[in-house]
């Protein structure tokens, strides 16, 4: 059995047939996983100034690189091992570096209030074993976690959900769309505009507070009794909620008040995103956006969007993430400018514009390690294949050998 | 539908059938093979009859119940693979619960991120006893499973 790096649910009963050192047929991977478990289309090769090199040269360049930047940042993550994270996060603080990761534009927030433990929550075994009432709010599960469903949350049979889906579980979805997660959740579907999460939720906690809500009182009262008569509730958070509330955060945490059989659970695409807002957490109390500074210091500028916004960053290291490819165009130019090492099994967009590039192994496929579930659980990855590329963990090591 | 698009639709007779809809109609429940119709065979239909193919292809073997898979659709979710009553009467420890399948009695396996049927002679809409069941077509969120 092998785990499919292509999510956070870091499904571990994955059957692969290799022949040869390479992977014939996967086994039970959605078609994503099984994408991403066949490896990259293009190899990237170790490059400095866009010219060929070979590993050795781009690891003294990079560190070059970095050590003579003044102000550095350490940005991605969310598709490296543990291990190589917290190598990252040494890295940084060797150099007095920033160090950010995708969470600062995704579900950081949740993450971290998680962390601070402002929720119950629960672990993806419970929700198979116990829940009754699930809700897929601003996240479109069946798209972006493919198996979510199938896995744990709605159609599998658990310890006290014997009867299945049909009679034993509700599935509602909130959303700004008919998402295909909302289709299978048919009949309690709850269209909200753009941005309306707020006010939902605030109409929401009227009803569980037996008062009459001010926004669709009919469909909100409804929805107030399923969940009143949850015996094990859980809010599959996505990024839709958490983006749309991120400046009201507290009327999440007063929902959750209101219905105690309720859990909060973030919904995480990448495959090890909340292993790293966990690993900086523990070093620094923060989740993401930090700088060591001879101290921790957590601020909003450190977020890649700010510095990038700012241009206050003047090298840039990416290790396991595509900046360029989900970040806005505007504030691409300027990483387009500055000095941009790229380590990464795969050609990517930011891999093209970088100024060395360093080829490591694909985590999950070539190369073990662990990660980190979206519900907190540590999950080991498997080395399918053998390959003759450091782990992004062994070239950050190397990189901080050379500085 | 699909596959009368799919067809010449000049309603020449020739395979038989009085139109290319009634042809389209034999194709899908088996009665005729896409052969039958000359006209598609020749050079200008070639693409066509590469999909027409295709599109049957999955069924093949399916005849009684009609069951079409549509792999190039299927997202490799599991859905139908934990929600079909038979795969969870077989596969109590494993695919009923949302693991992996742990036996090959399972109607439905997910292979290279796709749907694979076998053992559709189990499918509860066959035999004796059959009934209506709609467990594998409603939890697909992308209707690559049909009945015909
Ligand atoms: S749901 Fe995620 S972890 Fe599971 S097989 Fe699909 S991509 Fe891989
Ligand atoms: S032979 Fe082909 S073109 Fe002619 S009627 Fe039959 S299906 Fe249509
Ligand atoms: S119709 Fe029912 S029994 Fe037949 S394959 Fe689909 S889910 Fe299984
Ligand atoms: S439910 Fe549909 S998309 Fe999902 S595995 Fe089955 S056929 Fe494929």
């Amino acid at each position: 059995m092998a785990t499919c790096p292509g999510c956070a649910l870091l499904c571990d009963d994955i059957e692969v047939i290799v022949e040869n050192n390479r992977i014939k047929e996967t086994k039970n991977a959605c078609r994503r996983g099984a994408a991403r478990i066949k490896g990259c289309i293009n190899r990237l090769e170790p490059k400095i100034a866009q010219k060929p090199s070979d590993i050795e040269s781009a690891v003294r360049k990079a560190a070059e690189i970095l050590g003579n930047a003044k102000s550095p940042m350490l940005f991605g993550w969310s598709n490296s091992t543990c291990e190589a994270q917290v190598k990252g996060i040494q890295l940084a603080k060797k150099l007095g570096a920033i160090i950010d990761d995708t969470s600062s534009f995704c579900q950081g927030l949740l993450i971290e209030k998680l962390l601070q433990k402002k929720f119950r929550t629960c672990t993806l075994e419970e929700v198979r074993n116990k829940a009754d009432v699930l809700v897929y709010w601003g996240s479109d599960a069946q798209d972006s976690e493919p198996r979510h469903l199938s896995r744990f949350s709605y159609f599998p049979r658990g310890e006290s959900r014997q009867r299945g889906y049909e009679e034993d579980r509700i599935a509602i979805a909130i959303d700004v769309r008919e998402s295909n997660t909302a289709k299978i959740c048919k009949g309690h579907f709850y269209r909200i505009q753009p941005k309306g999460d707020r006010e939902f939720i605030l109409a929401l906690i009227d009803a569980l507070s037996g008062k009459v809500p001010a926004y669709e009182p009919k469909k909100i009262l409804e929805l107030a009794s399923i969940l009143k008569k949850a015996e094990y509730g859980v809010i599959f958070a996505g990024i839709g909620l958490t983006y749309s509330i991120k400046d009201d955060f507290d009327i999440l945490v007063a929902l959750a008040d209101k219905i105690p059989n309720f859990h909060i659970m973030p919904m995480v695409g990448h495959y090890n995103m909340r292993g790293f807002n966990e690993n900086l957490f523990k070093e620094t109390g923060f989740v993401n956006r930090v700088k060591f500074d001879g101290k921790v210091v957590h601020d909003n500028r450190y977020s890649i969007v700010e510095a990038l916004r700012e241009k206050s960053i003047d090298a840039l290291l990416v290790a396991g993430s595509d900046p360029l490819s989900s970040l806005p165009r505007s504030l691409v130019r300027h990483l387009a400018s500055i000095r941009v090492i790229c380590i990464d099994p795969c050609v990517t967009m930011t891999s093209k514009i970088a100024t060395v590039t360093i080829p490591c192994a694909v985590s999950g496929v070539e190369s073990g390690g662990t990660a980190v579930r979206m519900d907190g659980k540590i999950i080991e990855l498997s080395k399918i294949i053998e390959s003759d590329y450091p782990t992004d963990e062994e070239l950050l090591s190397r990189l901080m050998g050379a500085l | 539908m699909e596959i009368y698009q799919l067809l010449p639709k000049t309603n020449c007779k020739i395979c038989g059938e009085s139109t290319c809809m009634a042809f389209a109609v034999a194709l899908l429940g088996r009665k005729k093979n896409i052969s039958e119709c000359t006209p598609i065979l020749e050079g200008d239909f070639k693409k066509q009859k590469e999909k027409l193919e295709a599109l049957l292809l999955p069924s093949a073997g399916a005849e009684e119940t009609g069951m079409i898979v549509h792999p190039e659709i299927c997202t490799g979710c599991g859905n139908c693979v934990v929600a079909c009553p038979v795969d969870v009467a077989n596969d109590p420890k494993g695919a009923a619960i949302g693991c992996a399948p742990t036996n090959d009695k399972v109607i439905f396996r997910v292979v290279d991120g796709k749907v694979v049927a076998s053992n559709i002679k189990e499918c509860r809409r066959f035999g004796k006893n059959r009934v209506l069941c709609y467990a594998c077509i409603d939890p697909c969120p992308t209707g690559a499973i049909e009945f015909v």
